[in-house]
């Protein structure tokens, strides 16, 4: 098929208006309304110049590759560090027997490569946390398809530490809008899912809302110890309590260990008999022992289109897009609300104030940090200090235990702390926040 | 987003390289920072950044109750903080062998606020003050150490005398094996 016939339907969005095309969000995240203008050139910045980035190339991701190929975006990168397991074919669809052991990025990028002429999609196979910002910043959007709220959390304080800052007339600091990266995270977890869009520094980011996340549920370990209730606890006991007893010197073996499963899975039935407990069984096991939430293919399927269209909608602004979250309760029914998060006050991610401190390269750390207490922008009282990539480590100061030992950095000077550009992150009782001041030497 | 977008490839070109490093401090380190800063500890605890001062996140509490009956002795307690600190609590456990209800011979600690009732508002202050506590009043309602929980509950003096004792140090049987003490008190 060729690339015209392909994305005919698609360009139709894009060369019209339509009622509906200018009652958009827009006013209510960005400052000025910004106007959809339909136009021809909108398909082809799709397919040559927006760039966007899929992390993960999991269930969620698989979908999103094929959804974001179809819809006309047309370079694409997938980061991923996994590689393909036999228990991911039933939902991962761009993935076969053969492929069982590859890595998931790369086949994932083959796969939609063949598939879809004219897309070139380019797999990254490594953590998300290789790559640095120069690799996240080229990005246009950045689509989330995670199974980790630590994951999440490193790359939503990795696109919040992107956003640069302009003065306005009156001195006061707008995030500038050039290099918002916006950023739609997915999530699934059996029937459920939510679907959320995040302008970084603009918008409530993931970080704001880390609170509203449910306590992870665990059981009191003088329950697991004593007066087990049922099979999971019967697991958690050997898993957690019985194998530092039998093998009190030998390191703790992996939880995907064949053979440690099949240990725990045998202790655990003998206490779960010995309890008149039921319903040990190895692949209860394996699922308490590793947390595994059942994955279901049709939530995923749902939540990726729905992370599908707003990338689409937000790249071309063709439409009103979500503000700013939508969650899936397939679970109870079919109900699916969407509301607006707002932002968190005092977010270590993304309401943290930037300072841009000129340092001559002499100056010692101890005369900076007064300079910084006297800087009433600043507003410091008692200082703590760590550098990103800090040249004899990252502590530079720090009050409470660690002072004396790192007491004697305070007479150095600058340059034999830092690099020229270097992010210092400042900590300090006065703020709820930390501030992130940029060093500037001045010659 | 156009617009803006063509306008930022135009800015791409023109930025110069930053002198970024690879190392970006997570949102857990920073929290670390403010809840290490920040610490008021009391007499009788100590900490140890045995990884040195650049590894924030794993490191050793020295508790030494003045009080109670364990009074004189010094309770290491590891800590192991992870990334996705604080919405996970952080991994404690005691490297003394210690004869505790709610301590068990492998070092494993009932404290519900490293499990059940963390909270991310919890700092690494309250986990110290909650193991300070446990040093101070052992309690035979949660027990991880079966045999010293009921020995609390059904005959505290003999219960504060086996302690005593193990706190200057030897061998004592509990359950099955056979434990050694290390002398930390002589009276």
């Amino acid at each position: 098929m060729d690339e015209g016939q392909r994305f005919q339907d698609v360009n139709r969005l894009l060369v019209r208006t339509g009622p509906l095309a200018n009652n958009g969000n827009y006013g209510s995240i960005f400052p000025e309304h910004v106007p959809f203008e339909p136009s021809a050139d909108i398909l082809p910045f799709l397919r040559t110049a927006a760039q966007i980035l899929v992390v993960g190339a999991g269930g969620l991701g698989c979908e999103l590759l094929k959804d974001l190929a179809l819809l006309g975006f047309g370079q694409i990168e997938v980061i991923d560090m996994d590689t393909i397991d036999v228990s991911n074919l039933n939902r991962q669809f761009l993935f076969r027997s053969k492929d069982v052991g590859r890595s998931k990025s790369q086949v994932a990028a083959e796969f939609v490569m063949r598939r879809v002429q004219g897309v070139k999609v380019t797999a990254h196979f490594c953590k998300i946390q290789d790559m640095d910002a120069s690799f996240y910043r080229k990005f246009q959007i950045i689509v989330l398809g995670l199974d980790s709220i630590e994951a999440r959390r490193w790359i939503n304080s990795m696109v919040c530490s992107l956003v640069t800052y302009e003065a306005g007339p009156d001195g006061a600091l707008t995030p500038d809008l050039s290099s918002v990266i916006p950023m739609i995270d997915g999530g699934t977890e059996g029937l459920k899912g939510h679907a959320r869009v995040i302008f970084p520094r603009v918008s409530a980011c993931f970080e704001c809302t880390l609170d509203l996340f449910p306590p992870q549920v665990a059981v009191p370990l003088c329950t697991i110890a004593e007066t087990p209730r049922n099979a999971a606890h019967c697991v958690l006991y050997a898993h957690l309590i019985q194998r530092d007893r039998d093998f009190p010197d030998s390191p703790r073996p992996d939880n995907d260990d064949p053979e440690y499963q099949q240990w725990v899975y045998l202790k655990a039935a003998e206490r779960a008999a010995a309890f008149g407990i039921s319903g040990v069984t190895l692949t209860q096991t394996q699922g308490v022992m590793k947390n595994i939430i059942p994955a279901i293919a049709s939530t995923n399927a749902i939540i990726s289109a729905m992370c599908a269209a707003e990338a689409f909608k937000i790249v071309t602004n063709c439409s009103a897009y979500l503000n700013n979250n939508a969650m899936y309760m397939g679970g109870e029914g079919l109900y699916t609300p969407t509301f607006c998060y707002e932002r968190n006050p005092t977010c270590v991610a993304c309401s943290t104030a930037r300072v841009e401190l000129a340092v001559s390269p002499g100056e010692t750390l101890h005369a900076l940090i007064e300079r910084m207490v006297d800087d009433a922008r600043l507003r410091f009282k008692a200082p703590s200090i760590r550098a990103e990539g800090g040249l004899r480590g990252d502590t530079l100061y720090m009050r409470g235990p660690l002072e004396a030992a790192t007491r004697a950095n305070l007479e150095l000077p600058m340059r034999e702390l830092v690099r020229d550009g270097a992010s210092l992150i400042v900590t300090d009782p006065a703020l709820p926040v930390n501030t992130t001041v940029i060093v500037r030497f001045s010659s | 987003m156009i617009k803006l977008f063509s306008l930022k490839q135009q800015k791409a070109e023109e930025e110069k390289a930053a002198a970024e490093g690879k190392t970006k401090a997570s949102a857990g380190q920073i929290r670390m920072q403010k809840d290490l800063s920040e610490l008021t500890l009391g007499k009788g605890v100590e900490l140890e950044f045995h990884m040195g001062a650049d590894n924030l996140m794993e490191f050793k509490v020295h508790v030494m109750p003045d009080d109670g009956m364990y009074k004189g002795g010094r309770f290491t307690f590891d800590f192991k903080v992870s990334p996705s600190y604080p919405h996970e609590p952080p991994k404690v456990l005691c490297e003394t062998t210690v004869y505790h209800p709610n301590i068990d011979m492998e070092g494993h600690v009932c404290l519900n606020i490293l499990r059940e009732d963390w909270k991310p508002v919890l700092t690494i202050n309250s986990v110290i003050y909650g193991l300070t506590f446990l040093m101070l009043e052992p309690n035979a309602d949660d027990p991880l150490n079966k045999e010293a929980a009921t020995m609390l509950e059904q005959n505290r003096k003999q219960f504060e005398q086996i302690v005593r004792r193990t706190l200057r140090g030897g061998q004592m049987k509990v359950g099955a094996q056979t434990y050694s003490f290390a002398s930390l008190v002589r009276d």
